[in-house]
């Protein structure tokens, strides 16, 4: 599904945002990427969804190498990956419905399926009763909720969230998780950047850490330990 | 509604003030260098007005038979650059100066023979009237036999010929230099409203948009707004003329074909400037 093998990142100004990390993610399964700010948590996803070129290594996504990635078979990659961010990246100027429909037009789908394509993700998400609500008169987790359910109206294969719950209180936090978990658990992996510890001894999930940009504990290859050290 | 034409027209409605300040600056640029056009239209016809009356007056030697006289009118509407050759007689150049010349209407009334020679009156085509072709045409009549004196207003055609060559050059520089300060305008502007969208547009490539799917929207709007704009400058151009005709001079305003070149040329701005912008933006991932 997800394999990095021997993946070397540099920084336009020199230095390296990742040394040498390997490691496969399966079909289904939910992983907890760990670390500092600036560990290379970011910069692992960005690789994954051809944000930026790989230095030396292999990046491989759902049958695409990000070496031989032609640019115009981004978007292709793109649509079979749901992306997730901290700051949710909705437009304002459209209500949630148009956000998540958004998504689809792009893909050039059939017009006629798309509103009940977007009101089941909706639905999924709980969020049903506002879909004509704008991001500005939604909660934060409402609004995160939002960016889900456009991250999966394409079925994605895998989803990716960067500190998805970086922005949100508690309760918000752990509702966003669940519904996270409720995705896993129909078959969809996830790929979840957080450097929430709480959060990540909650769940006994897989969890990779990177350091300095550097792999320095993957739970599925390593013994375990205590916890992720921080 | 087909996607891209909604999403262009969706703009609008959500930038209602930078689209219409764009339509605006687009629509004064292109008004500069309209009105330009107009002064440049105008002096031009100004100046085929003057060119009209390049002529060359060839006199011919008393005596001389009718029929030679006609011939060689024949001979002369035969040069490529002729447009007219004609014939004054004796009489009728008299009876011209009788009709021109009112203060010497005495002087002419008790002249016991006519002193004014007949004579070959010969109009150019308007693209022969300068003075190289002038002059050319004014030996070739020199060259008939019963031809006593070719005579036109070198120093006039010179001048107008001087005059030419100012205008289209002043003309040229002036209005490449209005031109290309409309585009540098206009351009900047189609830029703010695609960097004001550049939000938008990272979003539409994370979510899988093709770069022809996120530029199509910023080019139809682009060409809508270069469109708008020239034809708010073609109105403005007409209010100017109208009022320049009412209170100053009398000009003439642009053909149909200027006019369309004009918006064209707008339409055209606003899409290359949104492909640029644009297309700066999607290479940059």
């Amino acid at each position: 599904m997800i394999k990095f093998t021997n993946v070397f990142k540099a920084f336009p100004k020199g230095g390296l945002a990742l040394k040498d990390v390997s490691f496969h993610i399966a079909k289904g399964e939910f992983v907890f990427l760990t670390g500092h700010s600036g560990a290379g948590k970011s910069t692992v996803l960005k690789l994954i969804y051809a944000d930026e070129p790989v230095t030396s290594g292999e990046v491989r996504v759902s049958g695409f190498n990000a070496a031989e990635l032609r640019p115009r078979d981004v978007p292709k990659l793109r649509r079979r990956l749901g992306i997730v961010f901290q700051d949710f990246r909705l437009l304002e100027d459209r209500t949630a419905e148009e956000n998540v429909a958004f998504a689809l037009e792009v893909t050039g789908a059939r017009r006629s399926s798309i509103a009940a394509r977007v009101m089941r993700v909706l639905t999924q998400v709980g969020l049903a009763a506002k879909a004509q609500a704008y991001p500005r008169e939604l909660s934060g987790g409402e609004q995160q909720r939002v960016a889900i359910a456009r991250a999966l109206v394409n079925e994605p294969t895998v989803l990716l969230a960067d500190e998805p719950t970086g922005n949100l209180d508690e309760r918000a936090t752990r509702g966003v998780f669940q519904l996270l978990r409720d995705i896993n658990a129909s078959g969809t992996a996830v790929l979840m950047a957080t450097h929430d510890l709480d959060l990540v001894r909650q769940a006994p999930y897989r969890v990779i850490e990177l350091q300095e940009g550097a792999l320095v504990y993957d739970s599925a290859v390593d013994e375990p330990r205590e916890a992720a050290s921080p | 509604m087909n996607l891209t034409v909604r999403e262009s027209l969706i703009a609008f409605r959500r930038a209602p003030l930078l689209s219409t300040l764009s339509v605006t600056t687009i629509a004064f640029s292109l008004f500069v260098v309209g009105l330009f056009g107009l002064v440049a239209v105008n002096l031009q016809n100004a100046l085929r007005g003057v060119a009209e009356r390049v002529e060359i007056v060839a006199y011919l030697l008393p005596g001389t038979p009718i029929e030679s006289i006609t011939l060689a009118e024949k001979d002369i509407e035969a040069f490529p650059e002729v447009q007219s050759a004609t014939y004054v007689s004796e009489d009728s150049a008299l009876a011209r100066a009788h009709a021109e010349l009112v203060e010497f209407r005495d002087v002419l009334q008790e002249l016991e023979r006519n002193p004014l020679p007949a004579s070959i009156e010969v109009k150019l085509k308007p693209r022969f009237r300068d003075v190289d072709h002038v002059n050319a045409v004014a030996e070739r009549l020199q060259g008939f036999g019963f031809v006593d004196d070719v005579r036109f207003g070198r120093d006039w055609v010179e001048k107008l010929d001087r005059l030419r060559g100012i205008a289209a050059a002043v003309g040229l520089v002036v209005g490449a230099a209005f031109a290309v300060v409309a585009i540098i305008i206009i351009g900047t502007t189609i830029r703010m409203a695609v960097l004001q969208r550049s939000r938008e547009i990272a979003i539409m490539r994370l979510v899988g948009a093709t770069n022809g799917f996120i530029r199509r929207p910023f080019l139809l709007q682009g060409a809508i707004k270069g469109m708008l704009g020239g034809l708010v400058a073609i109105g403005l151009s007409y209010g100017a003329y109208t009022l320049i005709n009412r209170w100053l001079i009398q000009v003439s305003f642009f053909s149909k074909e200027q006019a369309v070149a004009i918006v064209g040329f707008g339409t055209l701005i606003g899409l290359f400037g949104s492909a640029a912008s644009v297309g700066r933006h999607l290479r940059r991932v």
